[in-house]
């Protein structure tokens, strides 16, 4: 299983400014970026959006080899979305036609915009998953979601949730190679044969790993009790965050972005 | 059957920022009717060493050789090397999904494409190696068993395919006393009776015992191989990698210092027990 090449969800842990902002603060700013990615509508717009990622990468000392390589698992959906838009752009400035097929300008800037608007997102997203521990990052969405909590909604219960199914993918993950290799040692052939066979195939690997993933729940069920977990009530933090100048800068930085994308909307 | 390991080097996840070699330049040969015993702490690579000697990890660079062929060359069956070389993983109960003790002792078999009847004799007879009736547990399902039966029953499952080598990675951790006695006895008349053994182990007594050759393992490098003799004979290297002696080499050595010409090249108990009756009997012992 090939996992190596997935950037996005991953933690690459550090000491740089953007791994200390605020989580809370990191979480907004991406929802705001999103939206800024999806208000950008020219050349201004999509050179600012470049910027703002090559900056953060360079802040967050991650190379943009390494972030791009996050683009490799979506490249067909890119190119998809891509050609797609060439060909339904509609308008009347037809560039080209062949057959029953025909690329307008407005098509082709559709392609272009949507190709970088979704290269923009998974770049934007992966810097939050890169610089932010997954902790941090359920912690976080716990604090922004507590007000719920009058709505009965389970803010603590979810994240807890979260952060243990964040907490057990690698171990999980490390457990399916394991299982798989001592299965191929017995002759297992997961690769070969038709689709049925490949599914009859993956019995002798999910039930063991169900098995083991059903141990551990139990017995992390054990120790989580043993520690006197009962639940978010009354519960104190070990971190305690703090908004900090470098919090307000990247939220400055974040908003003059947005105007900016705003702006060429407006008046360009 | 021979496996020769040349220049070994495996790199996890090369480019990344994870990357971490753990095993460099690992040379060592499993001979035919060998009694290999793999040792070393944990994370000195012994596990990612014994992957690669049935094609179950590509090394980074270095080759494998089975009877003086390339395993990991194009064209070569790494199903057959898997026949031959079977390797039972660190708690190996942990890989038994069938229904019934006898379905899943039959997943190799199976896998090799053999006829029903030749499945079900080798999965008798491999859990009747293991010393489990089939009367008794052929029809029961695997995660009703103890502990040490299930450990027997996936031990089984890999002896049913009828290995030339049998790898065992620390196949007694986790057990209880009885268990131990029974699996390493299940391993001794194995290894008796013609199969070739690699064991990874922590136990340096279970070594001293059953062990013909011993392989040490330290930060992915191959830091001795030799006679059980010639290690425990470097008692002090081994303590300096965090490594034991056998309980016998220490008493020699506390016996030695006591003035007591104990002779370096014991190093198990029974052999230290019956120099110290020939000596105290005034007789002359061969060495």
């Amino acid at each position: 299983m090939n996992m190596q090449s997935i950037t996005l969800g991953q933690y690459l842990p550090g000491e740089t400014v953007m791994h200390r902002l605020d989580p809370r603060g990191k979480i907004l700013l991406t929802l705001a970026y999103i939206v800024g990615v999806f208000l950008a509508e020219g050349p201004v717009g999509y050179l600012a959006t470049a910027l703002l990622v090559f900056l953060c990468a360079r802040l967050a000392r991650i190379s943009m080899r390494y972030l791009t390589r996050g683009l490799k698992p979506l490249r067909f959906i890119i190119l998809f979305t891509a050609v797609l838009n060439l060909f339904m752009g509609g308008g009347d400035a037809v560039l080209v036609r062949v057959w029953f097929l025909t690329i307008t300008e407005t098509g082709l800037r559709n392609a272009v915009y949507f190709a970088l608007r979704l290269i923009f997102l998974v770049l934007g997203t992966s810097l939050l998953t890169l610089t932010t521990s997954p902790i941090a990052l359920t912690d976080a969405l716990e604090r922004l979601l507590s007000p719920l909590r009058v709505v009965k909604f389970p803010a603590h219960e979810l994240a807890m949730m979260m952060t243990i199914a964040l907490r057990f993918i690698p171990t999980l993950m490390e457990e399916t190679d394991k299982i798989m290799k001592a299965q191929s040692a017995r002759g297992a052939d997961f690769e070969t044969g038709n689709l049925l066979r490949r599914a009859r195939a993956m019995v002798p690997l999910l039930v063991p790993l169900f098995i083991s993933a059903f141990r551990r729940a139990g017995d992390l069920a054990m120790a989580m009790e043993a520690r006197c977990y009962r639940g978010g009530k009354g519960r104190t933090r070990m971190r305690v965050l703090h908004w900090t100048m470098a919090d307000a800068w990247a939220a400055l930085i974040v908003a003059a972005y947005i105007a900016l994308c705003v702006a060429e909307g407006v008046w360009l | 059957m021979s496996i020769v390991a040349q220049a070994l080097t495996h790199t996890y996840m090369p480019g990344s920022p994870f990357q971490s070699t753990a095993i460099h330049d690992v040379s060592l040969t499993v001979g035919d009717g060998d009694f290999l015993a793999l040792i070393g702490h944990t994370g000195s690579g012994k596990t990612t060493l014994v992957m690669h000697l049935n094609a179950l990890l590509r090394p980074t660079s270095g080759r494998v050789l089975v009877d003086g062929q390339d395993i990991n060359e194009k064209g070569y069956d790494r199903r057959e090397v898997r026949r031959r070389v079977g390797l039972v993983f660190q708690y190996p109960e942990h890989q038994l999904f069938e229904e019934t003790v006898a379905k899943d002792v039959a997943f190799g078999p199976n896998n090799l494409g053999l006829s029903e009847a030749e499945v079900r004799e080798r999965a008798d007879e491999a859990l009747a190696r293991v010393g489990l009736s089939r009367s008794e547990v052929a029809d029961r399902s695997p995660f009703e068993l103890s502990g040490g039966q299930m450990r027997r029953v996936a031990i089984a499952g890999v002896l049913a395919m009828r290995p030339e080598v049998l790898i065992l990675d620390e196949p007694t951790a986790g057990l209880d006393p009885a268990g131990r006695r029974d699996i390493l006895g299940l391993i001794e008349r194995l290894h008796a009776e013609g199969t070739t053994v690699v064991m990874v182990s922590h136990s340096m007594e279970d070594v001293a015992r059953l062990a013909t050759r011993i392989a040490v393992m330290c930060k992915g490098r191959l830091a001795m191989l030799g006679s059980p003799r010639e290690v425990f004979a470097r008692g002090k290297e081994l303590a300096e990698m965090g490594l034991d002696v056998p309980a016998a080499v220490q008493l020699a050595q506390a016996l030695r210092a006591r003035g007591l010409p104990v002779p370096e090249d014991i190093y198990r108990m029974d052999a230290l027990r019956a120099w110290i009756d020939a000596r105290y009997r005034g007789e002359e012992v061969a060495p």
